[in-house]
């Protein structure tokens, strides 16, 4: 995926909708502020995501980080290479790391979080 | 956090332009890594890294009745120390509770205590406290020295070039003393926190930059890399070396914490002497390392259970990046401590199986002990 075309939540997580797919990542930011990854915790196929709930964990050796859902949904495909070896996502956020697929339950919803520039923008802000 | 409350070390602008992650640890900024984790980690197992140490509390002590007072106020045996000898103690309260543990280092001039930045006004008021007849000077050299340490099986190749005396004669435990650059004056120790070979050097703050470069410089044949307080502690899990707040307490006796062989009950009389007798004969737990399966990381507080019954708690956990496990010690019922023992560990609300393993997890240029 460009990042450009991408909708993200202020938690980081990207969203890529294709019909009433959407496709679900976290950012490089998000990816080169957590550092040292180890493993990723992902939900089974048939969950359902609640926006601003947890849905997995990823755990780096400094810290536990929660996953959070950027829109409501059900979990549709998982992407089991990421499970097996989180260094994809370290690798590749945008492309070979992306971790969930949802059929979400309102495509409008993507409309509500923020396009590339303005996560950008809100990420240049934030102390690191 | 605000930067501006906490204390800074003499090497703080540099951490700052060269992208240490900066954290409040003990009231003092620190850089938890400045690349990852995991390199740093790497680069003191395999070649040699750099850590700035100066937030630890050093406090000079010159007068003849020195002995007498530390003697009381520490568990091992200082009277001991022959000259440039340093021996690891502990500061226990009257109950046997642990103050700190400390590095305790005779010099040509009077001695030395490195204890930790978290327990240093403890450790100077119980001094203090119990001062009694002393009249010896205690003098808190923290804020106006800088103490670096070079760690990793290169660390006495890169320091070598910048001191006049061949480093190979200064054993392990021991201290010397030299001039740097011919103006600098610097305690050097072969002592660590990494379970590698290196040295800890204690400079006036003013040279802190100067050394650190050149150490930097010289080091850069070997691939050195400057690592954070992440690494530090990857470093003394991987070789079990305790970390006051986690496998040591006012709560965690020395003979539950495997460190034991630090306190001398027949030296004399000490403060917590009787209380730590006790504990002697009935530590009532053990520390224990223990492997997790799979790769989640069992943090301090999880608990240990065997049977559906709790039978200990983590004190330390991490994912090795050596040994490339999930990994964690922890004090436990002595029922269940012995190696091999199936147990398994609450993360997060999920139990993971797990099973006891030999401390330490890894020993210097040694097979992995834990992988069996």
């Amino acid at each position: 995926m460009d990042p450009k075309t991408l909708k993200f939540a202020p938690s980081h997580e990207w969203v890529h909708l294709d019909g009433d797919v959407a496709t679900i990542g976290i950012s490089r930011f998000a990816v080169d502020q957590l550092t040292d990854l180890i493993v990723i915790d992902l939900p089974a196929v048939g969950t359902k995501l609640t926006p601003g709930k947890s849905f997995g964990e990823i755990e780096s050796v400094k810290a536990v980080s929660d996953l959070y859902a950027p829109i409501a949904g059900e979990v549709v495909e998982v992407n089991s290479a990421v499970s097996g070896n989180v260094q994809l996502l370290a690798e590749a956020p945008y492309t070979k790391g992306w971790l969930i697929k949802i059929r979400v339950d309102d495509p409008s919803a993507i409309d509500n979080l923020l396009d590339h520039d303005a996560y950008e923008r809100k990420v240049a802000e934030e102390p690191h | 956090m605000s930067v501006e409350d906490l204390l800074v070390t003499p090497l703080h602008a540099w951490h700052q332009s060269h992208g240490g992650k900066l954290v409040d640890f003990a009231g003092w900024a620190m850089p938890v890594q400045y690349s990852s984790i995991v390199e740093e980690h790497n680069a003191v197992r395999q070649r040699v890294g750099l850590f700035d140490i100066s937030h630890m509390g050093r406090l000079t002590f010159a007068g003849d009745d020195t002995i007498d007072w530390l003697e009381r106020l520490t568990t091992n045996h200082v009277a001991r120390l022959q000259p440039g000898q340093i021996q690891y103690s502990l500061m226990a309260n009257g109950g046997g509770g642990l103050l700190d543990d400390i590095l305790v280092y005779r010099l040509s001039h009077g001695y030395l205590v490195v204890c930790n930045a978290s327990n240093r006004s403890t450790v100077v008021d119980q001094l203090e406290r119990h001062r009694e007849a002393a009249v010896a000077q205690l003098v808190d050299r923290t804020l106006d020295t800088a103490m670096i340490a070079v760690q990793g099986p290169k660390a006495l190749e890169t320091f070598q070039p910048l001191f006049p005396a061949p480093l190979d004669s200064l054993k392990y435990y021991h201290a010397t003393m030299g001039r740097l650059f011919d103006s600098v004056d610097a305690v050097v120790s072969r002592t660590g926190y990494t379970g590698e070979d290196g040295l800890e050097l204690i400079v006036p703050a003013t040279e802190a930059e100067k050394v650190w470069n050149a150490l930097l410089e010289s080091g850069k044949t070997y691939g050195i890399l400057p690592c954070g307080l992440g690494a530090r502690d990857t470093l003394r899990f991987e070789a079990a070396m305790p970390l006051y707040g986690h496998e040591l307490s006012e709560t965690i006796n020395p003979y539950a914490a495997g460190v034991g062989w630090a306190v001398k009950l027949r030296k004399g009389e000490f403060i917590g002497r009787d209380a730590l007798e006790k504990f002697k004969a009935d530590p009532g737990q053990t520390r224990v390392g223990i492997r997790v399966e799979g790769k989640r990381i069992a943090r301090q507080g999880s608990i240990v259970r065997q049977g559906g019954q709790d039978v200990g708690l983590v004190t330390s956990g991490t994912f090795s990046p050596t040994l490339g496990l999930s990994l964690a010690m922890a004090l436990v019922d002595p029922a269940v401590s012995e190696i091999g023992t199936a147990l398994r560990v609450d993360v997060r609300g999920r139990e993971e199986p797990a099973e006891v393993v030999e401390l330490p997890f890894l020993r210097r240029s040694d097979s992995q002990v834990a992988a069996r």
